[in-house]
């Protein structure tokens, strides 16, 4: 192993960035400007059994150093992925990280099913999208119903699980160790933090759907905290995000105990960010003469 | 498909042109080359608070000097916008482009075309207007003061309509349409949703194709986000829903393959 790779249940990743999904397509469109086989992995956007138009526009607005977004998981349906996004995210050197959403245990189960002969190297549940009515967050916000949706989804996974995880909740310390009595393989977080913005000018919600999901720099202190919560309450490898910009960020999650990190809405004032936040981690690790940077994971205590 | 590139631009000139509308000329590396009439440049704010790219069509290309003209409003009191209205010469700022479509000129060429501009949609067909070799009619529309206007007069026939009367047809750009007589081939438009509302009904009654360019909401500005999409009469190729992406598939639309 290089100094720079990390493992997530058994799947080597040859450094610790990952993009967040929903923030990068199937890298497509990102392909113009970073050269993917530079990542450790990518994570796709969330993908359903069937295709989902998402919610009305408009999606996304602009906070203080943040923003709010409600795509409502658009998504051209497992078939389509299956038969365009695979293929192309296939060509690269990089980890494969397939986000899988749905309405119903049966909808994610249906999707990790035939996502079981795919070259997916890790799948990752996203319990938590707050912009969703039904499904979504409403499996991460309840314990019991966390640990029996991993549970179910394990059954019919044949790779390794990611059990994304909401910060809307009281503690989220009893949410990981649900995902982890589950049998979940690695837990990911933070998902976006619920919020809402009115436009005074139009007496209105800034966002069609009324409340969206934060994220950007103005969340990282909450996401840090968090990450160094779930990585001292459970034994699972933890991949963190949330307002990730700089290599120095990344570096203060995966102290706080994150294996492996997810670089956002970053990617979209600067979309070769992931590429930035990998040569930054080497500088540092060079600087600091560490010759792996599996000894800095959780380092702080 | 023309090359996207993210550069560090040097301002060469900021010039404020009407009330809040101002036009910066900025020179590019190799965006100004390769881009189209119709097309925008994403420009990022140099206040980190500010997160997201502005998308701000381009008004005017010199693949000469490699410079490219952008004619924007600012939108208010601590925005973006004013940000950028208070860059000076010499300055440089970073922006991702040439992004979006462009009009398809090769679909009015020779015809007899309508070049319609709105408010701050009126920028984007200045370039339009220069490359495209065509009996040109263009008809732009304000609110009151009128700015862009003498540019335009190079181009072809222009005419005015303001809200107010102050200038030309007192009314919309459909009103100064009507009252003049005008007729086309083809329809160019690019301007606020209830103006495009209306030429689409227009081209659709007298049965002439229409290109028009829309505006939603964007975040990334490449098409990975999902956040611009705009609904489309039929199952998009690539989102496989009725919604297409405004900042990738568009700007610009045959008017009749979107709901407005």
């Amino acid at each position: 192993m290089s100094k720079m790779s990390v493992t997530l249940a058994g799947v080597e990743l040859k450094n610790p960035v990952m993009t967040a999904s929903g923030t990068f397509g199937s890298g497509m469109e990102y392909s113009e400007f970073v050269d993917l086989n530079k990542l450790g992995a990518v994570v796709t956007k969330g993908v359903a059994n069937v295709p989902w138009p998402g919610n009305p526009t408009p999606r996304v607005v602009e906070t203080s150093s943040g923003m709010l977004n409600a795509i409502g998981l658009q998504n051209p349906g497992i078939d389509v992925f299956c038969e365009r996004d695979m293929p192309f995210l296939q060509q690269f050197d990089t980890k494969i990280i397939v986000n899988v959403c749905g309405k119903s245990t049966e909808d994610y189960c249906q999707v990790v099913e035939r996502l079981a002969d795919e070259k997916a190297d890790l799948l990752e549940i996203n319990v938590s999208c707050p912009n969703v009515k039904e499904g979504g967050i409403a499996f991460g916000q309840d314990p019991k119903a966390l640990e029996a949706i991993t549970k179910e989804v394990k059954k019919y996974a044949k790779q390794p699980i990611i059990m994304k995880l909401s910060p809307n909740v009281t503690d989220i310390t009893e949410m990981a160790k649900a995902a982890e009595a589950g049998g979940a393989d690695v837990l990911s977080l933070i998902n976006t933090l619920t919020g809402m913005k009115i436009d005074i000018n139009r007496r209105t919600f800034a966002l069609a759907n009324k409340t969206g999901g934060m994220s950007g720099p103005a969340v990282k202190p909450i996401a840090v905290r968090m990450v160094y919560q779930a990585a001292n309450a459970v034994s699972l490898p933890i991949i963190g995000m949330g307002g990730i910009a700089t290599w120095e960020d990344a570096m203060e999650f995966i102290m706080a105990g994150a294996t492996a990190v997810s670089v956002g809405t970053a990617n979209f004032f600067n979309p070769c960010a992931t590429d930035e936040v990998v040569k930054g981690i080497e500088g540092f690790l060079e600087k600091n003469q560490i010759g792996d940077i599996r000894e800095l994971i959780g380092v702080v205590k | 498909m023309s090359e996207k590139a993210k550069e560090k631009v040097k301002i060469v000139s900021q010039e404020c042109i009407g009330k809040d509308i101002y036009s910066m000329w900025l020179q590019t590396d190799r965006i100004a080359k390769s881009a189209r009439p119709g097309q925008f440049l994403s420009l990022y704010t140099r206040d980190g608070s500010k997160l997201l790219p502005r998308p701000i069509s381009i008004c005017e290309i010199d693949k000469e000097k490699d410079r490219i003209r952008l004619v924007y409003r600012v939108t208010g009191p601590n925005t973006g916008t004013e940000g950028f209205s208070k860059l000076h010469a010499n300055v440089s700022i970073e922006v991702l482009g040439p992004l979006g479509n462009g009009f398809p000129l090769e679909e009015a060429r020779g015809k007899k075309v309508f070049l319609i501009g709105g408010g701050i949609g009126i920028p984007p067909m200045l370039e339009t207007a220069k490359q495209l070799d065509a009996e040109k009619k263009i008809i732009l529309g304000y609110r009151d003061e009128l700015f862009l206007k003498a540019e335009f007069e190079s181009y072809g026939e222009v005419y005015t309509a303001t809200e107010d009367g102050s200038a030309g047809t007192k009314g919309n750009v459909m009103d100064s349409i009507r009252k003049n007589g005008l007729e086309a081939d083809v329809v160019f438009a690019c301007g606020p949703a209830p103006m495009l509302r209306a030429v689409k009904a227009y081209a659709l009654e007298k049965k002439i194709p229409c290109w028009i360019s829309m505006e939603e909401r964007m975040a990334c500005g490449i098409g990975a986000c999902l956040a611009c999409v705009c609904k489309s009469k039929e199952v998009d190729s690539h989102s496989h829903v009725n919604n297409k992406r405004v900042c990738k598939d568009g700007p610009v639309f045959l008017s009749t393959e979107v709901e407005l």
